[in-house]
């Protein structure tokens, strides 16, 4: 057993684990915060992307021992209260989910790369990033009109703070 | 149209949770005292269990127990069923093999369970199942339908002889015959029709949960249709009587048809749950998803076409050969049979038809429907055949097609169904003009000089949906009726909750079904509360599948809407003193015609609840049901045109444009209509190039994760141009067809006749990896 310490969504949290404890694992089963979904378990499919301190990554594949310190964010912790953040609302003005289960990696995966490309995002760009997350539902056609659209929002917001 | 009644694209009900990450699926769902399965699962393609020893596993931290196959047939379990009989040519019953939820003797596919394991954590549950010593005597295996009904090949069930489930046929041999003795030419074609592996995103997963007071059990799971699953679990294996097992569908994250069925895995979660009697939770991984969901197509194929010297289709002749798998899933029997060989006369008039299907077991995964379901087989049949047949007739393929097309409705085909509506002239004319197919020589040309070899691919599809009328069906050999059923309980206040048979898992039906109510009643959609996927809420159904839920559960739907309609405006006429003909539903007001007298639906609701002031006689409340059964099939049709280039060097197929023209009736919110088409289309390019799912001749999965089984990633497939035209439906309320398979069913042969356009060479089967065009490129030089 590990005890480890991290910030989630804002929040101290601490625990004792076994060592093999995943990050997934420790968010669900240990935190209750089951908006971040297991698809593959071999870090293919995206639908366990959260934020490592501010960077995309996937927690089926990150031991929680390894990001003992850090600050997480999940899905559930990036709206602003009642006010969905620019990408939650993108997706929902897009038409760009389905089942939603792909949906909260999906989301996390593309605000890590409107947040990398700031505003010189195109079509292309965006599926060649997308390539580690799968969606079978959507055909990705209106998760990447959901991106374009994000991006411009999320820059529009910037340049009003 | 209102502006959140039919054909308004509304913003969906359900995305704040599932932006928010609030989705609430099996796995995410935890019970007090609850402990977790880990399946014991083979790793041979066939062998006999000679012995379980589980006795180093039971002193393992945290195990609560193993229970084995011989152990759930000794509790006798019912064996898993096939649900529609079909009879061979000869009128024999399919021969049908035994198959127990975990094997007891023989194990006839890599992955199937032989045991569980049940421990109070996942993890000590999977470390325990890696103890249990099972000893196999392997046996030799087949997986090549082809191979399995030689002479001499390994045996898998002994009901079955030679491994055939059935050798069945369709439509008029001799008829057949004759058009093709008549023929000016006759087009000869082998296809084969890769195996897909559904892969809905959410792994299946089940907790079943035991009351030991009331000897009742609560399954939860992810489920297309949560009373099926109820009504086979009790009818047929023994777990518990209806009344006394609840099943709970809750958010699923997709099924594409691989959550129909009901697996062992459920039923062991709910027969170890009364075992151990605590609450079991089973939730799978990708690979047991690979191994173990019903995987789709998998046909091999003969076909000829016989045409007049003026290019007139005079027959069509199929001889299909169609793989099972190990068993035979809930509605296997049914796939490659009454929903492939009835769809063979495509939008074509084809006088004579004749189809045999021979269905065969392997040592494979079982094959049951995935997304179209036997629909897009016979879609890529006849529209390579169509495509070929031009190349060979040296004429375009669109003018063949259109010469062919049926233009009379009703359409009786010589294969059982009876097309109600259509225009398929104007489909595939919306598709060239979006797709600029006059052009394309010239574009053609062009890429040429830049070294690239560009295509163009055709393919008109028809299905048969909104599955179905009962009778219909019932004489086909289906065991159950297709119709659906609805409620309607209007509050006290006002708000309404609709409860429907249909299940959501990605559909959007609670937004789209509140909309119907927006449009008859006048209320918003924010008033109204869509309830589905639990049997003790919603009396009855049938189901998501199909692209079934509209067209019958909507129409089911409709009719409950219609007898609160007539009850709310005789409470209304009374309240008012006014005649009941005069009353007008205009915005939820119930108005007076002619006057300014009017009530709001929420005081008629009140009335009908207070009951102090109604009609002699009237019962109090406001609350119908409908039971909706469909007088036909609907066929959604439409054209889809694929414009692709070949890199010549490496094979890589790149998209130039993808159009698709589809006609599905009305459309009742037009966003989430096109969001159905992207996702089907995907699917159907995912197994034109990627997809496929690959056995080795031991019965090793080769393709069980997504490291080696190429899904459609976001950089695979292009942005998709869409056109609607209509026809409405005659046969429902609603003049709806359905949407929710078109894509999956016309997509692929699209995208092979553009490439074998492009290099000139027709002999390439799917998936057409950048290997396999290259060769076929230098092997067509």
């Amino acid at each position: 057993m590990t005890a480890i310490s991290l910030t989630v969504n804002g929040k101290v949290v601490s625990g004792n684990v076994e060592d093999r404890t995943l990050l997934v694992q420790f968010l669900r089963d240990h935190l209750n915060l089951t908006g971040t979904h297991v698809g593959c378990d071999t870090s293919q499919c995206g639908a366990c992307v959260v934020h490592v301190d501010g960077r995309a990554v996937k927690s089926c594949t990150t031991l929680v021992g390894q990001v003992d310190g850090a600050s997480v964010t999940t899905i559930e912790g990036l709206s602003h209260g009642d006010e969905l953040h620019p990408m939650q609302a993108a997706f929902r003005d897009n038409h760009g989910l389905q089942c939603g289960y792909c949906t909260p990696g999906m989301i996390m995966s593309a605000v890590d790369i409107v947040q990398r490309h700031g505003g010189k995002l195109d079509e292309a760009t965006v599926r060649h990033e997308l390539e580690g997350n799968i969606c079978r539902c959507t055909g990705y056609h209106n998760i990447v009109k959901s991106v374009l659209d994000a991006a411009g929002r999320m820059s529009t917001a910037q340049a009003a703070e | 149209m209102g502006v959140e009644g039919i054909g308004a694209s509304v913003l969906r009900k359900e995305d704040r949770r599932f932006t928010t990450g609030k989705g609430r699926y099996v796995d995410d769902i935890k019970l007090q005292g609850m402990t977790h399965a880990h399946f014991v699962r083979s790793p041979h393609g066939h062998a006999k269990v000679k012995g379980i020893d589980s006795s180093a596993a039971l002193k393992m931290p945290g195990v609560v127990a193993v229970l084995t196959g011989q152990q759930i047939v000794d509790d006798k379990v019912g064996n898993l069923i096939c649900g529609w009989a079909v009879h061979s040519k000869d009128g024999t019953p399919m021969k049908m093999g035994a198959w127990p939820a975990m094997a007891p003797e023989v194990v006839r596919f890599v992955g199937q369970a032989v045991a569980v394991v049940i421990a109070e954590t996942k993890n000590q549950a999977r470390d325990a199942a890696e103890a249990v010593e099972v000893t196999y005597e392997e046996l030799p295996a087949v997986t090549n339908v082809k191979a399995s009904i030689a002479t001499g090949a390994p045996q898998l069930h002994p009901e079955a002889p030679n491994n055939i489930v059935y050798d069945w046929a369709l439509g008029d041999e001799a008829a057949t015959n004759d058009a093709f003795s008549k023929a000016a030419n006759v087009v000869k074609m082998d296809l084969v029709n890769n195996r897909l592996a559904p892969n809905a995103m959410e792994p299946r997963a089940a907790i079943a949960q035991y009351d030991e007071a009331e000897e009742h059990f609560t399954l939860y799971t992810t489920s297309q249709n949560p009373h099926v699953a109820r009504l086979v679990l009790s009818a047929f294996y023994n777990i518990a009587p209806e009344n006394k097992l609840r099943v709970i569908a809750p958010d699923v994250g997709g099924g594409f048809g691989s959550k129909i069925f009901i697996y062992p895995e459920e039923m062991v979660a709910l027969w170890a749950s009364k075992k151990v009697n605590r609450p079991v939770k089973w939730t799978g991984d990708r690979t047991e998803a690979f191994l173990t969901d019903a995987h789709g197509r998998d046909h091999v194929s003969h076909a000829e076409m016989a045409f007049d010297k003026d290019n007139k289709i005079l027959g069509l002749r199929v001889k299909t050969h169609a793989n099972f798998g190990a068993y035979m899933s809930l509605f296997s029997s049914s796939v490659p049979t009454y929903l492939y060989a009835t769809l063979l006369s495509g939008q074509y008039n084809i006088p004579a038809i004749y189809a045999e299907v021979m269905g065969v077991y392997t040592n494979t995964s079982p094959v049951d429907a995935y997304r179209g379901a036997g629909r897009p087989e016979a879609s890529y049949l006849v529209e390579r055949m169509m495509e070929t047949a031009a190349r060979q007739l040296k004429v375009d393929p669109a003018e063949l097609r259109s010469k062919n097309f049926i233009r009379q409705f009703p359409h009786q085909t010589p294969v059982i169904m009876a097309y109600d509506i259509g225009d398929f002239q104007a489909s595939l004319d919306a598709a060239m003009k979006s797709i600029d197919y006059a052009g394309f020589p010239a574009r053609k040309a062009k890429a040429k000089s830049e070294g690239k070899l560009r295509g163009i691919g055709l393919s008109c599809y028809i299905e048969a949906c909104g599955i179905a009328p009962s009778k219909a069906v019932g004489s086909l050999g289906a065991g159950v009726g297709l119709w659906e059923s609805a409620e309607i309980r209007v509050n006290p206040v006002g708000t309404i909750e609709v409860l429907t048979g249909s299940h959501s898992h990605g559909q959007g039906h609670e937004t789209t079904f509140c909309q119907l109510v927006a449009e008859r009643l006048g209320v918003p959609v924010s008033q109204v509360s869509i309830l589905h996927g639990d049997t003790d809420k919603v009396q009855f159904g049938m189901g998501t599948y199909g692209s079934r839920s509209l067209a019958v559960g909507g129409s089911a739907i409709v009719k409950a809407l219609e007898k609160v309609e007539a009850k709310a405006k005789k409470i209304a006429a009374h309240q008012l003193e006014a005649s009941e003909s005069d009353i007008v539903i205009e915005n939820g007001e119930f108005k007076v015609t002619g006057t300014d007298k009017s009530i709001a639906l929420p005081m008629v609701a009140l009335a009908a609840y207070t009951a102090h002031n109604l009609p002699d006689g009237m019962e109090p409340g406001l609350k119908e049901s409908a039971f909706y059964d469909p007088s036909n099939f609907t066929f959604p049709a439409g054209t889809y045109i694929c414009e692709i280039e070949v890199d010549p060097g490496t094979g890589k197929t790149e998209f130039v444009n993808f159009v698709a023209a589809d006609d599905f009736g009305r459309l009742i919110n037009p966003m989430i209509v096109e969001g159905q088409v992207h996702g089907g289309l995907t699917q159907g390019i995912g197994q034109a190039l990627l997809e496929g799912a690959v056995y080795d001749s031991n019965g090793q999965l080769i393709t069980a994760s997504f490291m080696d089984y190429a899904m459609p990633r976001a950089d695979d497939v292009p942005s998709y141009k869409l056109q609607h035209t209509t026809t409405l439906c005659p046969g429902n309320p609603l003049g709806v067809k359905g949407c929710g398979e078109a894509g999956a069913i016309g997509a692929s042969a699209a995208v092979i006749n553009a490439i074998t356009d492009a290099i000139g060479n027709n002999h390439l089967d799917m998936p057409a990896t950048p290997d396999k065009v290259w060769h076929a490129i230098r092997a067509g030089a």
